[in-house]
């Protein structure tokens, strides 16, 4: 037997949209930025799918990889864990809104390493390390350990992730 | 349908000619499919007006246009081990392009045009080394032919560089795409006959080369699976049977339905307790307008499951029993002489248990796929794909339509370690988009993730060693079982298919005068797939812990016990003992036959650059361990402490590779790099297990893998210098790492390891 849909396919009572989308004025990247979505919706997809920004990625929706990290007046901020309603007036800034030509020195040292294999949580590494130096200009390698423990990144580019800030920390 | 692997099953001799390049005449009649923003070769043999880009391609891999644009096509996947970039930069290293201006284009998934596609089994650079050089060397020999022409010099006088000809006796230059024109009048020589740079002239291979990608990944603007969005797309979540094999027998979606944003739930029909591999579990979608409404319509589902004959299966039941199976006569898989009278002879016997749990891939990007299904019955989809061919093959068969109303398109790989091989979840959004006649995005969540995994299988391995009056192994009798591939297809296959058992267990390399290999057989209960090394992981993981045991217990050093093991320089072809076939990763075992000079050479290398031998320091301990797989030999040596905490810590670890001419020396060592990480995980933080045909993790709360605390400190690859075939680097560095790391455990806590994974060292 092959897979494929039953005759079964059908929608057996007449859908009724209920209209309990809200609408929400959000501050992404310095911009102003309208959304209707529901209230528990997420930030990481009202950034994906109504704004369309895909630099921020969906690895886990529980707050476990970090690969979905934006900042939220400045703090990393794990978006698939933070509703859309509770996010208020507070700034938000994605991996595109980071710096203004690629060229955060967090990025030029990414380069300058080579850090990614595949690259799909590096974005999440990136948000989280820079808002790290933000707070922290100058840290040591434990430090960074610790501050870095909530970004997983499966293909094992830790070390280079670790150089990379440690040389973005001396620039 | 179990897929072509090159790693499991003989490569037949006739697809290697098939490797290359289609003819010019097929190229032509190809290049029409080729639509999109790169028209290959659409000005072939008929100069445009003057002014107008006119592009030449010799071959299905590269083109040439006026404005002197080079474009590289990468038919492999990119999924981390760089592969995207290499290729294309043989290529260009051959052709004399100027690579920092060189565009590369991802392939769709064609094999008529391209030749495999299927990125698996560590062998992109294996089988395309070649191809890549002569697909370079086509394109200057012409550009060389050309401009030599033109200025009425020798040929020979003339080389590529930079994008441009150069003639050496007077330095004079031509850019390639000034030449573009007159290509096209020029006959596309045969590229077997073409003669190749010498590995000494390259500029690009052999040295560390950046990957494409990495400003586009750091900007977030590279494309996943994900990323692509179509006009009117729906994201579809689907609830999928707990148990395999599980079916539907009613449902109720009206709750589902009332969530805003939710449009239409969909059934889709499994396989039953064979999933195979290619194959959507049974299930319910929900269609929604994002992402978040799927999700939350998925929660309010009510589904009456049939869960089928795997509902009762307990991982830990089977574990027992196939321990238990063990003791028993095995079907035999290889044997030399007679391993029951060595055992009787009266010397000293060493008989071990190991156990390895099941493991999921768990890439950071959740599997997903975008389909859109068209008015004319053809469908077009995006996909992060290891495996676009099958994909394709996969979509039309589940569709009933011809391969050639598929498309295949390939994002970057937010991972891949051999689950996006399976095209189950492109087949999904391709049914889905039928369905609705809407393109229709497959979301996959972390947790259906770890539910619906193709797992690396348990194991149990029974390992027992006989030693002689004087103390010289002369027993080795290892039993494996563990539930196989083929076993997820069809209820027939119960033992390791041979193609398993040759991922180094029957390929035992060492200088034992009796053998006997055995295997027992084991259910699949779900669906069990290959990762990353594939049983390397749990076979390398016993035979290594053993002979680090049997070297202690006989008070030698574990480095020169091995090196003994391996005795005199041979070149193993295992042909009469082996009971069934040698796969040998695919490839002729003349070609590239069990080297034990190579393995011997990558051992002491590592040895002396991790500095084995001298004192241990400051509470550190070092464990060794070396294992060929995927053609290429490896060595690790790995350093563990403890800090003041009592955590365990990795500060260094040392590899010696031997992968032939290495290519990009760069990502050799990011794949070593990652290879201890990920191995990190499967020797101290992850399983998967099954409580009545369900898996218990979740999330990557309950599926650890380590975080950069946890991560080996220092990493060092050392990569011999050598003019052999090159081989891969994706798989290799794993199965070495975990036994080095439980010989350097045993030394650190005074207790051996026979059980993956080694939770209790672990604070």
């Amino acid at each position: 037997m092959t897979a494929g849909f039953s005759e079964f396919y059908y929608i057996k009572v007449p859908y009724q949209k209920t209209d309990a989308m809200e609408k929400y004025r959000l501050s992404v990247n310095g911009n102003m930025q309208e959304v209707s979505a529901p209230e528990d919706m997420p930030l990481l997809w009202v950034i994906r799918d109504l704004l369309s920004l895909k630099g921020t990625k969906f690895g886990c929706g529980q707050a476990l990889c970090g690969a979905c990290t934006v900042h939220v007046d400045g703090v990393a901020t794990r978006s698939c864990s933070l509703p859309v309603s509770a996010v208020g007036d507070r700034k938000i800034t994605t991996i595109e809104g980071l710096s203004a030509n690629g060229d955060h020195p967090l990025q030029k040292a990414w380069q300058e390493h080579v850090v990614p294999q595949c690259g799909y949580c590096q974005t999440g590494q990136l948000m989280n390390a820079a808002a790290l130096l933000n707070e922290n200009p100058h840290p040591s390698e434990t430090e960074i350990e610790e501050a870095m423990a909530g970004n997983l990144c499966r293909c094992g580019t830790y070390n280079r992730i670790k150089d990379a800030i440690l040389t973005a920390s001396k620039s | 349908m179990i897929p072509k692997l090159p790693f499991l099953s003989k490569k037949v001799p006739a697809d290697k000619s098939k490797l290359f390049i289609p003819g010019r005449r097929d190229f032509l009649k190809l290049s029409s499919l080729i639509g999109g923003g790169f028209v290959l070769g659409v000005n072939f043999q008929c100069s445009g007006p003057k002014g107008e880009t006119v592009t030449f391609a010799p071959n299905a891999y590269l083109s040439i246009d006026s404005e002197n644009t080079v474009t590289i096509i990468a038919h492999r996947s990119e999924m981390g081990t760089g592969i995207r970039t290499t290729l294309p930069m043989i290529v260009a290293d051959e052709l004399g392009a100027d690579w920092k201006a060189v565009k590369i284009q991802q392939a769709v998934g064609d094999e008529a045009t391209y030749g495999d596609q299927n990125t698996d089994g560590s062998y992109s650079i294996r089988m395309f080394f070649e191809p890549m050089r002569r697909a370079g060397a086509t394109a200057r020999h012409m550009l060389v032919e050309a401009a030599a022409q033109e200025w009425n010099v020798e040929a020979s006088g003339c080389d590529t560089r930079e994008g441009m000809v150069v003639h050496q006796a007077s330095g004079q230059t031509v850019p390639f795409g000034e030449l573009v024109e007159l290509l096209q009048q020029m006959p596309i020589p045969e590229a077997e006959k073409l003669t190749l740079r010498k590995l000494s002239d390259y500029k690009l291979v052999g040295k560390s080369v950046p990957i494409y990608d990495v400003k586009d990944i750091t900007e977030g603007k590279a494309l996943f699976g994900a990323d692509v969005d179509l006009p009117g797309q729906q994201i579809a979540v689907i609830l999928r049977s707990p148990v395999v094999g599980g079916k539907i027998r009613t449902y109720n979606e009206e709750k589902a339905l009332q969530v805003p944003g939710v449009n239409k739930v969909v059934q889709i029909s499994g396989n039953g307790v064979h999933p195979g591999l290619n194959k959507p579990l049974e299930g319910l979608a929900v269609i929604a307008d994002h992402t978040w409404a799927a999700m939350k319509g998925r929660e309010a589902l009510e589904v009456d499951w049939e869960l089928g004959e795997n509902q009762d299966y307990q991982c830990a039941t089977q574990m027992e029993a196939m321990i238990e199976s063990t003791l028993k006569e095995g079907r035999l898989r290889r044997e030399k002489g007679d391993v029951k009278q060595a055992f009787s002879s009266g010397g000293r016997i060493f008989e071990n248990t190991y156990r390895a749990p099941y493991y999921a891939h768990a890439t950071i990007e959740p599997p997903t796929a975008l389909a859109d299904y068209k008015e004319d019955g053809s469908i077009e989809l995006w996909a992060p794909t290891q495996h676009p061919q099958w994909a394709r093959d996969s979509v039309a068969e589940a569709l009933e339509i011809d391969v050639s109303q598929v498309r295949v398109n390939v994002t970057l790989l937010g991972g891949g370690f051999g689950r996006k091989s399976k095209p189950d979840y492109v087949v999904e959004a391709a049914l889905l988009s039928k369905a609705i006649q809407k393109p229709v995005r497959v979301q996959w969540t972390r947790e259906d993730d770890i539910h619906h995994d193709f797992y690396h299988s348990h194991s149990a391995q029974r390992i027992k060693a006989g030693l002689d009056a004087t103390g010289k192994l002369t027993a080795w009798n290892h039993h494996t079982v563990f539930p196989a591939i083929g076993g997820t297809s069809s209820a027939d296959e119960l033992h390791p298919s041979d193609g398993e058992m040759g991922l180094g267990c029957t390929d035992f390399p060492y200088e034992v005068p009796n053998i006997r290999i055995e295997s027992h057989e084991a259910k699949a209960h779900t669906r069990v797939g290959w990762l990353r090394s594939v049983s390397n992981i749990h076979h390398a993981f016993a035979i290594c812990s053993m002979l680090d045991e049997i070297a202690e217990e006989q008070g030698m050093d574990p480095v020169a016990y091995v090196l003994s093991l391996l005795g005199e320089d041979r070149k193993l072809a295992f042909s009469e003992e082996m009971k069934g076939a040698y796969p040998n990763y695919g490839e002729a075992i003349e070609e590239y036959p069990w080297d034990t000079a190579r393995m011997k050479k990558v051992i002491q290398r590592v040895a002396q650059e991790a500095g084995w031998g001298s004192a241990e320091k400051d509470g550190k301990t070092l464990g060794f361990a070396a294992h060929k797989s995927f053609l290429t030999y490896v060595a690790c040596i790995v350093e563990v402490a403890e800090d003041e905490a009592g955590n365990l810590i990795i500060p260094e670890v040392h590899y010696a590779v031997d992968c032939g001419i290495p290519v990009n020396t760069d990502r050799i060592r990011s794949q070593f790099e990652g290879g201890a990480q990920f191995a990190t995980s499967l020797a101290l933080s992850s399983a998967i297990q099954f409580e009545n045909g369900r898996v218990i993790q979740n999330n990557f709360d309950g599926y650890q893998i380590i975080r950069m605390p946890q991560a080996p400190k220092k990493i060092f690859t050392h990569i011999i210098e050598s003019t052999e075939k090159p081989t891969g680097v994706g798989e290799p560095p794993v199965p070495p790492f975990i036994p080095a790391l439980c010989n350097a455990l045993y030394k650190l806590k005074g207790k051996r390891i026979y059980e993956l994974p080694v939770k209790e060292v672990f604070v």
